[in-house]
């Protein structure tokens, strides 16, 4: 319903700053379920997952801006960022505790800094294609990158896959001694969500006009997506959705008056979410209908 | 010739790294959780010892007198606010709950330092800030030497402390083994109070050494946390000196790849190494316990 509502919105509206807010919303739920699908199901943390979107958005930039159709250009930036997702989850994975969420964060720091020295310049989209630039393509491609990452998370969920997945997070050796092989389980959990934010980092390449591609890699994206997933409700599906919904519209709101302050609220948000609500918005508002209900 | 020199600094700031090190070390090894706000702790130990000096030109060397123990009350309060309750969760959960708070607090205290104190680098500047030790053809900045020295005899101090004290010996007791050490009647809780507080007062001052040697801005905090979680990777946990000779191999390879790589890559190099480490020898170069 939400969708559909969504769906139809540039035909009633051709206000641009709408529609660049709702681009913002939909890249938001991308990375936000692309986080929770590996942070939130799978148990595995990540706090380099900025490294992930931003290996989409050069790949996927690179390619499209030098000519090709921009499908194959989405293709190659998930496939890059997967390959690396796998390169350092594949050691990280068989041993437990920090290793892959220090491991990921270091990772998107030395692309962050490599990426900066190599390609210093900005990159903007080439005179011809700014020509024909038009908003509308780049919301229904976030729109429909963001329902395809909300449908991944809750087709997967329910199946047998999904599940092994939370017996891993659960208790891994408990998932173990019952047949679920849990390094598999994480590692597929790693490609699916890589593969999501590699796409999310080649819509934002697709929809920026111009930005340094340093930024694409900045530790912003993983608080977005950490914050959003906690605040919204981690390991649940609509938890990312809703979150994205609160926390990109309160920034646009908190934005105007003071610069930066959204980042602090919701940064103590996130901490009382973490010690108090584990499931954040979703979980706060079934517990708010029982109450109605209840007292009904 | 060039090289020489450039180990020289790099054994310097090596120093600042173990020293930075050794205190998330002593979390991470005594609670068994990482805080990934390790760096901002720095930060803020940096901006203390700044405005000390900018205010009532406080000698930096020795505000670190005040400093140390008001970092050291802010690990009090974040562990009684926060961290009380990741450590009563069973190891993996520990971890993770760890690692999310960390994070939530990173951003916190980056964005609080650029309200108070905006974006912009800042450094403490002394009349004997240029005073430099010539060896031979080489110079040796006065500064940055006093501040190795004093890490060196900080964590000198610190081990005496752990090894002999009452309350050292119950940090290591924790360490070793939580649960054995609560049935020979240790207050574990508070044993867990006092390492993370004493963890915090090492970072604030790191964070003032770091300010009179180099500059500090909000956003280092992130450059910190890497720094100390290359040097624990590298060192492995449980030695404080173990850490210091980490901090100053960092240090050296920092050095080598500026003079060959050239600058721009210093950060780099240290993450690589970490990486490889990591994915080779997770248990650390030296360590025996990761």
């Amino acid at each position: 319903m939400l969708a559909a509502g969504f769906a139809g919105f540039p035909l009633v509206t051709a206000r641009n700053d709408l529609l660049n807010l709702g681009i913002q919303i939909f890249l938001a739920v991308a990375l936000a379920e692309s986080w929770n699908l590996l942070g939130g199901y799978a148990g595995q943390i990540t706090l380099g997952h900025a490294a992930f979107f931003g290996l989409g958005a050069l790949v996927t930039r690179t390619l499209w801006v030098g000519g090709a159709p921009l499908s194959v250009a989405l293709a190659a930036g998930a496939l890059v960022a997967t390959a690396f997702g796998v390169l350092i989850g594949g050691p990280a994975f068989r041993l437990r505790g920090a290793y892959f969420a220090i491991g990921t964060l270091g990772l998107a720091e030395i692309l962050r800094i490599t990426v900066g020295n190599l390609m210093p310049e900005i990159s903007t989209i080439p005179v011809t294609a700014l020509a024909s630039y038009d908003l509308v393509p780049r919301y229904y491609l976030t729109l429909a990158l963001a329902m395809f990452s909300v449908a991944v998370v809750a087709v997967l969920v329910r199946s047998r896959v999904g599940l092994g997945m939370q017996a891993v997070r659960e208790d891994e050796a408990a998932a173990e001694a019952s047949g679920v092989g849990a390094f598999r389980h994480k590692l597929l959990a790693l490609v699916l969500s890589t593969a999501l934010a590699g796409l999310a980092g080649g819509a934002f390449a697709y929809y920026h006009v111009s930005y340094y591609p340093q930024h694409a890699f900045s530790p912003a994206w993983t608080f977005d997506a950490v914050l959003i997933a906690f605040i919204g409700g981690v390991g649940t599906v609509h938890g990312p959705v809703l979150g994205a919904l609160f926390y990109v519209i309160a920034k646009e709101v908190l934005a105007v008056q003071l610069v930066e302050v959204h980042l602090l609220i919701f940064g103590v948000l996130f901490l009382l979410v973490v010690l108090l609500l584990p499931g954040g918005l979703v979980e706060a508002w079934s517990r708010a209908r029982r109450l109605i209900t209840r007292n009904s | 010739m060039i090289l020489t020199q450039q180990l020289i600094l790099g054994v310097l700031v090596g120093g600042l790294y173990g020293l930075a090190a050794a205190g998330l070390s002593l979390t991470f090894g005594v609670l068994r959780v990482l805080n990934v706000a390790h760096g901002e702790l720095l930060m803020l130990g940096g901006y203390g010892t700044f405005w000390l000096f900018a205010l009532w030109q406080i000698d930096p060397f020795l505000s670190l007198l005040g400093v140390g123990p008001a970092l050291f009350v802010l690990g009090l309060v974040l562990y009684w606010m926060l961290f009380q309750f990741v450590v009563k969760a069973h190891e993996e959960a520990r971890i993770k709950n760890s690692l999310l708070i960390g994070f939530g607090l990173t951003l916190v205290f980056h964005t609080l330092a650029i309200r108070l104190w905006t974006a912009d680098e800042r450094a403490v500047t002394t009349d004997y800030a240029g005073a430099v030790v010539k060896i031979g053809v080489f110079t040796v900045p006065l500064v940055r030497l006093s501040s190795l020295v004093l890490a060196f005899a900080i964590l000198t101090a610190l081990h005496l402390f752990l090894a002999k004290a009452r309350w050292g010996r119950a940090i290591r007791a924790t360490a070793e083994d939580w649960e054995a050490a609560a049935l020979m009647g240790i207050p574990v809780g508070r044993t867990y109070l006092l390492a993370f507080a004493l963890g915090t007062a090492l970072a604030g001052i790191a964070g003032g050494l770091v300010s009179v040697s180099y500059s500090i801005s909000p956003s280092i905090g992130i450059e910190w946390t890497l720094k100390a979680l290359i040097v624990v990777v590298l060192a492995g946990l449980g030695s404080l000196f173990g850490s210091f000779a980490g901090g100053i191999l960092l240090g050296l390879a920092e050095a080598t790849s500026v003079v060959f790589l050239g600058g721009p890559y210093r950060e780099v190099v240290g993450l690589v190494l970490f990486l490889i480490v990591l994915l080779v020898r997770p248990q650390g170069l030296f360590g025996d316990r990761g």
